[in-house]
């Protein structure tokens, strides 16, 4: 290695201050991680990290405020966005943010979800979906897809049987409490620079008090899945994606017509 | 000038609830405390002292509301009857355990299951004993007038961000409906945000530039820091012990036999008293107005002194025990309640008295 390079001219990344130097708890090829960084950069790049309040959940990301290095509040199952709900309306001129996964956001908290946003919240709600319940152990979530395997579904989601996969995202855009809704991902370099820029967009209108901001993150789950991380990648491509299309579909409190 | 009015007690609770200064009131419908949000409603908060009020889509969302709410730093209440507190289990028990100082209002209904609407004092167990899961306790305080349910609302908040711990009202339906005469507190302000960041430095209400940063969890995945969490609770609900237990007695000083009731039933037991005293029969009365910490010093003195307690509940038996824990056997500790929105009658209590005390 060149010593000569290591100039701060040079520099052209470096880990945002708003994360932690905690590991990070998740298994390696998750996308939580990315998620996490992303969020904090914007928050960073925004300049208002001493302005804003996030609420984690129950679930893989149950410690993300072990990471995110922001005031934050660890909410019960499903009950991110009261908490969120709550602090934003007490404290109307600061950013108040909830992230929670499929389980969190889309089974156990589906009153919670959809109150909040029919409610117009000022709030920015990422919800990652994986399709899996990933902390304890694999189980059937509410977005696990038709056929799927899973440890409460070992013979795959038999649809008629368990139900059908829960597009929350589509439900919670129909609400006019809704402002800016999109689904992202970060597998891939260019999602994750689209991600990063729809959280940011969604950050500054929550200054605006223009209602929910939404935006889901569908990402892979390789433990939960049994594959290895590229797999997982690969088969999020063939299989989530069809069924959870990427792209906005509520922009300016309009829904996009395809 | 003193503020007199004429007020239902769910009524008197709201109005307290502006004056004391909180911030922020966060419900949910449910006879028969509804008058609580309707009040607050009524009154403009937000005009009148910046208070927001907001109606959840459950009793679940309320309680995780407060928990917000109070981990942000700020003065909330939320306020249910029994089959909606029961829904507020997991989320009080959170907050028991983040420690937030908040205030939850139980308009006590008959029970079990959906009950009915009337006076009962069948969630003493909910309330004294825990409630949700865990090891923790509320502050729990019991009205017995309007004028109390005023009062108590102011006092609840004290004692919360004193201890920084959840307290509870243990009001009931009847307290909750009827109209008393009601001294009103003068309007309190509402905390600063100065006031908030000194008195509440553990918040999470965004930090300030080069100021550590705030973390509200309930989480501690390591056995050690739990058990030594634990500690730290039990270690403060010792303390609220020692410092604020509430009761009052009435004509105890000769008495040879003593009622223990509380909220409605002691009002029954009063007149009891009046009864028996006419007949010559020296009955005493000991009121617990703080539940959690129970008044079990003043008890474990008089069963030195009487010949049996007689504890009257709107309930099946369940504040009875803690008395027989106090007495521990020295002397009988009868009990007599109704349940199901039944009221015992003066009359009636009085017989129960002579009969189980052979007088």
């Amino acid at each position: 290695m060149n010593i000569e390079m290591i100039k701060p001219e040079n520099l052209v990344y470096t880990k945002t201050k708003l994360m932690t130097d905690n590991a990070l708890s998740y298994c390696p090829g998750c996308g939580h991680g990315t998620a996490h960084r992303i969020i904090m950069e914007v928050i960073d790049e925004m300049g208002i990290q001493e302005d804003t309040i996030g609420i984690a959940p129950v679930g893989c990301s149950v410690l993300a405020y072990e990471f995110m290095n922001i005031d934050m509040q660890e909410a019960s199952h499903g009950r991110a966005p009261a908490l969120a709900t709550a602090v934003k309306r007490l404290w109307p001129d600061k950013y108040v943010f909830s992230y929670q996964g499929d389980g969190d956001l889309a089974a156990i908290g589906t009153a919670e979800t959809i109150h909040a946003c029919n409610r117009g919240e000022n709030i920015v709600m990422i919800f990652i979906n994986n399709g899996i319940y990933g902390m304890t152990g694999g189980q059937m979530a509410p977005t696990t897809l038709p056929n799927m395997k899973t440890a409460t579904s070992p013979y795959g989601r038999d649809v008629k049987e368990m139900g059908h996969p829960l597009k929350m995202t589509e439900l919670i855009a129909q609400l006019p409490g809704t402002y800016y809704v999109t689904r992202q991902a970060v597998h891939k370099p260019a999602n994750v620079r689209k991600t990063k820029k729809a959280i940011r967009k969604a950050f500054e209108l929550s200054k605006e008090n223009v209602g929910v901001c939404f935006i889901e993150i569908v990402s892979n789950c390789n433990s939960g899945w049994k594959m290895r991380p590229n797999e997982a990648n690969i088969w999020m491509e063939d299989n989530m994606f069809p069924f959870f299309p990427l792209g906005d579909i509520k922009v300016d409190g309009q829904l996009i017509t395809k | 000038m003193k503020e007199l009015r004429l007020m239902k007690g769910n009524e008197a609770m709201a109005e307290a609830a502006i004056r004391a200064g909180f911030d922020g009131y966060f419900g949910y419908p449910i006879t028969p405390q509804s008058e609580v949000m309707e009040h607050l409603q009524k009154e403009r908060p937000a005009i009148r002292t910046g208070m927001v009020v907001l109606q959840a889509e459950s009793e679940v969302a309320s309680i995780n509301m407060v928990y917000g709410g109070a981990a942000s730093g700020k003065n909330v209440l939320t306020s249910s009857s029994s089959p909606g507190i029961s829904l507020m289990q997991e989320g009080i028990s959170y907050i028991a355990a983040a420690e937030l100082p908040c205030l939850i209002i139980n308009v006590v209904r008959g029970g079990p299951g959906l009950g009915d609407i009337q006076a009962a004092q069948s969630d003493y167990f909910q309330a004294v004993k825990g409630g949700g899961h865990g090891d923790y306790r509320l502050i729990v305080l019991a009205p017995s007038s309007v004028q109390e349910c005023s009062d108590f609302v102011k006092l609840a908040l004290e004692l919360a961000n004193k201890y920084n711990n959840p307290a509870m009202l243990l009001s009931d339906g009847a307290i909750g409906q009827m109209m008393e005469k009601v001294e009103l507190f003068p309007q309190q302000p509402r905390w600063t945000l100065e006031e908030i960041r000194k008195k509440k430095p553990w918040a999470t209400n965004g930090r300030l530039f080069n100021q550590e940063r705030h973390i509200v969890t309930s989480l501690h995945l390591i056995p050690e820091k739990l058990e030594a969490h634990n500690n730290h609770l039990q270690a403060k609900y010792k303390e609220i012990e020692k410092n604020e237990v509430r009761y009052e007695e009435i004509k105890c000083d000769d008495a040879e036999y003593i009622i223990v009731a509380y909220g409605l039933a002691s009002r029954t037991a009063q007149k009891t008293l009046q009864l028996a005293r006419a007949e010559g029969i020296k009955l005493g009365l000991i009121r617990p107005i703080t539940l959690f910490p129970f008044p079990k010093i003043p008890i474990s003195t008089y069963a030195e002194k009487v010949k049996g307690f007689l504890t009257l509940e709107m309930s099946a038996g369940q504040m009875v025990e803690d008395v027989r824990l106090a007495v521990n056997g020295r002397v009988p500790v009868e009990f007599y309640g109704r349940t199901g929105g039944m009221l015992p009658a003066p009359d009636e209590v009085l017989a129960v008295v002579k009969n189980v005390f052979k007088i």
